[in-house]
């Protein structure tokens, strides 16, 4: 069988001759095609003896397999380098910028509220909700500031026109009208903070006619003025992430509450930069109060069983105060610039386990 | 409120500093809103010694001064003209703060000559204006003492007074309210009556009918004869001027002090000018009253006057007449006290619109039982600073029955104000606020004082325990709360919260814009009724209750567009307002966009917002809101602020949820905003909430192991029929097999005839059962074609 040898011979040379997968194919032909000159080879086997054909055809397999390798081999090292030149010639540049997307955000306002809704309600506290468009019941009279007191003078309301009954409806001065819609519509236990849109008629550097206020109520038979302390300084701790923020009530006075208590933070000043947490001075950020028999008498709700605290609070005030943001009415500007710089990412909901702020 | 420390403690006895003093008052509830102390910029100062004031060599107007410190001897530069040899001046080291210049003052060198201190005048220490040259002391000053030491500077202190404390709208309440506070004693006060000498001519009288006689229950007034209004002494002057009033003339300079010091209220008339008898009675109608403040005021019968035979000369408890004041020339002087009505005073005051000194502590509620002491008060004040001599006391009706008894349980001081005080102690810091206590069943019998109107019930007295008390001594005790917290939100709220964070996702930005807006833009948008106009509004901008989110957004996106910003998306959730009673107002998801929706970019094609920008984001919300989308049906239009073409709403059931569109260009016009702006508006409370399921398990994935095929159909129907019609058609033609079907080319022109259009759609069939066959996608197909034919009149492409 030297003419075994020599097919086999030529046919590794052809192989490892071809420069191209075009070249290597016409290798693959000349050898282990129809009419290849080792598959001409496999055809004399049947004219042969049992004995001879067994040996002959043993080395022909041996040989159609080394080509065959060979021929595989060979492919995958023209494939692999055919694939390094179109490689070296896919460049694109990479600084490129990628395609336009729109990063959407989420308004201070919503994101603060979210904030308090989250830690309110691991202490049990529902969100209710109310009408901006009120009566003067809900508002004021119920609230314990009958028609001449004093301290209407304290809201700036905003009224509409005359109605056939003399009265006049007008935008919420404060949340509180949903607490006395909830009292009325439930009996204690109670715990809802109401957040929304209030207004007043002011309009200055630190006023604006509209604004979001967050108000909590709490009744029951047992809740007292500790517990309004203990809650509050929970929520300011919380809120602003400062473990060791002062917090100082003071008295005061509101209609609807008594006793009443302002609310203040501890803050410092030092090189003109506004920092909570302890130091010298006192920021104002809420104010509350053990809710007064009168306003549970209003609601039907019985003040010799049932008493408890209500606060009320300004979002935008304590939203500028945790994120540094100097003036209220860039809330309402709509500046897409303001909107960009202070908003939220969508996906950063806020939750008291996985952390209020990033 | 304002006050300077030592009038404080003309009525408090205390050792406590100005600090220990501020401190107090705002644990007492009374807010510190600032204290002015001069003293504390002036440490550095001393008194020096001019001992030679020689020419400067190389000035005219300026000498070297040579001046003793006490502790030896400076040279010092001095440009005042008044700079002499011999003077007692005020003297800065270097190193001193200067206040007027806010900085310290560093060793100079004037035109060649050293000046190693300054000699101030009273600007520079920020104690007045005068600069006409240097402060000259007393010559008997001594050298070298501290500027503190020789003088008294008097700290202002400014509080705030909440409405319930009309009784610390004069200092001596507050002293009061601070001795309770356990910081001094109270000094007495001499209110002892003064013997008359002789029957006042002019009488009082109350000229009201029974029902009205609240109005002012008592009278008292006095005339003092021969006086001589001149100017007021330094002190009244001083402290008048410490706390911001200017004073005119001693008469009425007495009647401010009282107001400040005493909250008392009272007025005088030139008794000279009064003809008749002095009489309260309400105003008659279209009485006038030409005010001490230079304006005409009209009155009406709900009114009280002080009015004598020409007419009303006084509105009670709230300003003097002109024709009846003090001047210069006044000489016989006819004091009044009162009480008057609160609610009627500050009735009349807002009606009138007067804000006065008296008016605030009138409608706040003046002490009923000080109306005779302070007629003695003001009387004894006048008599020492302008002579004159009083007649004795003319009194009508009598003291209004102020005096309440409240029994106060000392348990509830814990049980409401949540910090234990012993029974001892409440009882002294009652008594101490000036109440009388004694014994009842119950605990204490407790009559409040007469200056504390706001003092009359149980919960009364516990704020004034505890606040006494101090707040700070309530311990906090956490609120008891369940061992896990529950979801708190409601499902609706929950959904809002979704979609807020939706469309943030989809890259608008979120904005919160002013509930009402201009009549002119409201009206654009559907609004505008008279019932939604603000009475009162904060400017004629922004006057009217929203109809709509929209319109503040097409504003907003005008106002960036003015700095640039052209392409963007706003969005807001917030409410609409549809009707002026409460409750008539919705929830709306609204949004625009503006601009480019592809920006310019190597890699894209750039291209403007239109109306499928917004109805994606419109049903982005409806999805994020839980609905489904194949419950849904779109018609063409929508409100008239859209553009009629190219808008849509959104139909459940034939109720309209939401609409989406560009806005109409006439809309845009008329608020001068350049379009495209394409917006969107969902109804938020017009959808339905998502059902209460038991468990939150999904329903079960069925997928098939078949492998499902698509179909491309071009149906050719008329321009008019809706894409949607030929998609629905296609999906209904067999509901087991066909999974989908959508639309992906849309052609009109040359080769599907004028009025025609073709519409592309490609259909996935999903067989369950087993692999389809050719004859069986064939069948489907066949379907397909009849349903479209059938429902739209479309025919297959050829």
């Amino acid at each position: 069988m030297e003419e075994l040898e020599t097919i086999r011979a030529r046919a590794l040379e052809a192989v490892a001759a071809a420069a191209s997968l075009e070249a290597l194919e016409a290798a693959r032909v000349a050898a282990l095609g129809k009419k290849g000159s080792i598959s001409g080879l496999m055809g004399r086997l049947g004219a042969m003896g049992p004995e001879e054909r067994k040996a002959a055809g043993a080395l022909l397999n041996a040989v159609k397999d080394e080509v065959a390798a060979a021929i595989a081999a060979a492919k995958a090292g023209l494939e692999a380098k055919a694939l390094d030149e179109r490689l070296a010639r896919e460049r694109v540049d990479v600084t490129l910028p990628v395609r336009p997307a729109r990063q959407g955000r989420i308004h201070p306002i919503a994101q603060v509220m979210d904030e308090i809704t989250a830690i309110f309600a691991q202490m049990g506290f529902a969100v209710a909700e109310g009408p901006d468009i009120e009566d003067d019941f809900h508002n004021f009279t119920a609230l314990n500031i009958p028609a001449e007191h004093p301290a209407r003078q304290m809201h700036d309301t905003f009224y509409f026109g005359e109605r056939a009954d003399g009265g006049r409806h007008l935008l919420r001065t404060h949340t509180s009208p949903v607490q006395i819609r909830t009292m009325l519509s439930q009996q204690p236990p109670i715990r809802i903070i109401a957040p929304g849109r209030t207004y007043r008629c002011d309009s200055d550097m630190t006023h604006t006619p509209m604004f979001h206020q967050v108000e909590g109520l709490v009744i029951d038979e047992h809740t007292h003025m500790g517990h309004l302390k203990g809650c509050l300084t929970e929520f300011v701790r919380t809120f602003f992430e400062v473990d060791e923020v002062p917090v100082r009530f003071r008295p005061s006075f509101f209609p609807f509450t008594e006793p009443s208590a302002e609310v203040d933070i501890g803050c410092s000043r030092e090189g003109g930069e506004l920092k909570i947490g302890p130091g010298k001075g006192w920021l104002e950020i809420l104010g509350c109060g053990m809710v007064h028999p009168n306003v549970l008498r209003a609601c039907g709700i019985d003040p010799d069983r049932y008493q408890g605290f209500a606060f009320g609070m300004g979002v935008e005030r304590v939203a500028m105060l945790k994120y540094g943001i100097p003036d209220l009415r860039t809330f309402f500007e709509s500046d897409l610039r303001w909107l960009e710089h202070y908003g939220f990412l969508p996906f950063d909901l806020p939750t008291v386990t996985g952390g209020l702020t990033r | 409120m304002k006050f300077t420390l030592s009038w404080l403690k003309q009525h408090l006895e205390t050792e406590a500093s100005l600090a220990e003093i501020g401190e107090h008052l705002t644990r007492l509830g009374l807010e510190v809103e600032g204290i002015d102390d001069p003293a504390a910029k002036l440490g550095g100062f001393v008194v020096g010694h001019v001992l030679e004031a020689d020419k400067h060599p190389n000035a005219d107007r300026l000498r070297v001064c040579t001046v003793d410190t006490g502790s030896g001897t400076i040279q010092v530069v001095c440009g005042a003209p008044n700079a002499r040899a011999g003077l007692k001046v005020i003297l800065a080291r270097p190193g001193t703060y200067i206040p007027v210049t806010g900085e310290v003052l560093k060793k100079g060198n004037v035109r060649g000559v050293e000046s190693q201190g300054m000699m101030c005048s009273w600007r520079e220490l920020a104690l007045g204006e005068d600069h006409e040259g240097i402060a000259e002391l007393d010559p008997a000053a001594p050298v070298g003492a501290r500027l503190l030491d020789i003088m008294d500077f008097d700290p202002v202190i400014e509080i705030s007074i909440t409405p319930n404390r009309a009784d610390c709208l004069g200092v001596r309440g507050v002293a009061r309210d601070l001795a309770a506070g356990g910081l001094g004693s109270l000094k007495p006060l001499d209110a002892s009556p003064v013997a008359g000498r002789f029957a006042s001519p002019i009488g009082v009288r109350l000229d009201f009918a029974p029902a009205e006689s609240s109005a002012c229950p008592l009278f008292v007034g006095r005339l003092i004869r021969g006086v001589k209004n001149g100017e007021s002494p330094q002190w009244l002057k001083d402290r008048l001027t410490a706390i911001g009033l200017r004073p005119i003339s001693a008469l009425v300079d007495i009647t401010n002090y009282i107001t400040y010091d005493l909250a008392r209220p009272l007025h005088v008339f030139d008794a000279d000018k009064v003809k008749g008898d002095i009489h309260a009675r309400l105003a008659r109608p279209g009485e006038t009253l030409a005010a001490l403040n230079g304006k005409t005021y009209t009155l009406d019968t709900a009114m009280t006057v002080i009015a004598d035979e020409h007419g009303p000369e006084a509105l009670a408890g709230i300003i003097g007449g002109e024709a009846t004041g003090c001047t210069a020339s006044t000489v016989n002087v006819f004091l009044e006290s009162a009480y008057f009505d609160p609610i009627r005073t500050a009735a009349t005051g807002r009606k009138l619109e007067i804000l006065s000194d008296a008016r605030f502590r009138f409608e706040r509620g003046v002490d009923p039982a000080f109306v005779l002491p302070a007629a003695e008060l003001a009387t004894r004040l006048i008599v020492e600073l302008c002579g004159g001599e009083p007649s004795e006391l003319v009194v009508a009706g009598e003291e209004p029955d102020w005096r309440r008894s409240v029994v106060l349980r000392p348990a509830r001081v814990e049980e409401l104000g949540g910090v234990a005080v012993a029974a001892a102690r409440q009882e002294r810091i009652l008594r101490d606020l000036g109440c009388t206590v004694s014994e009842h069943a119950d605990g204490l019998l407790v009559v409040p004082p007469s200056w504390r109107g706001d003092v009359a019930a149980e919960h009364d007295l516990v704020e004034e325990v505890i606040r006494i008390n101090g707040y700070d001594a309530i311990p906090a005790v956490p609120l008891p709360r369940p061992p896990m917290p529950r979801p708190v939100l409601t499902p609706a709220q929950r959904r809002s919260g979704w979609v807020r964070r939706q469309l943030a996702g989809s890259g608008l930005v979120e904005t919160v814009t002013w509930s009402f807006l201009p009549a002119a833009q409201a009206r654009l948008f559907g609004g505008g009724a008279a019932d939604m106009h603000l009475a009162n509004p904060i400017s004629a901008d922004l006057d009217v209750m929203r109809p709509s989110v929209l319109p503040n957004l097409v504003a907003a996106a005008g106002r960036n567009a003015d700095r640039g910003a052209r392409d963007l998306g706003l969005f807001e959730i917030g409410p609409q307002f549809d009707g002026p009673e409460p409750g008539q107002q919705q929830l709306v998801a609204a949004g625009i966009r503006t601009g480019a929706a592809v920006p310019r970019h190597w890699a894209e094609r750039t291209r403007p917002v239109d109306v499928f920008d917004a109805k994606a984001d419109a049903w982005a919300v409806l999805a994020a809101a839980g609905l489904n989308p194949d419950s849904l049906q779109v018609a063409a239009g929508g409100p008239a602020w859209y553009h009629p073409g190219r808008s849509g709403t959104v139909k459940l059931g034939n109720k309209a949820v939401a609409a989406f569109g560009e806005l109409h260009p006439g809309v845009l016009a008329a608020m001068d905003v350049k379009g495209p702006v394409v917006g969107f508006e969902v109804f938020l409370d017009s959808l339905p909430l998502p059902k209460a399921r038991p468990t939150k398990a999904r329903p079960l994935l069925k997928v098939s192991p078949f492998q499902a095929v698509d179909r491309d159909f071009a149906f050719v129907v008329e321009a008019g029929i809706a894409a949607d019609a030929v998609v629905r058609a296609a999906r209904g033609a067999d509901k087991a097999l066909i999974a989908d079907a959508r639309v992906f080319d849309l052609y009109e022109g040359a080769g599907v005839g004028e009025g025609r259009k073709s519409v592309a759609i490609t259909v996935t069939l999903q067989p369950t059962a087993k692999t389809l066959t050719d004859e069986e996608i064939e069948a489907v197909g066949a379907k397909i074609v009849a349903a479209v034919a059938k429902a739209t009149g479309g025919v297959l492409r050829g």
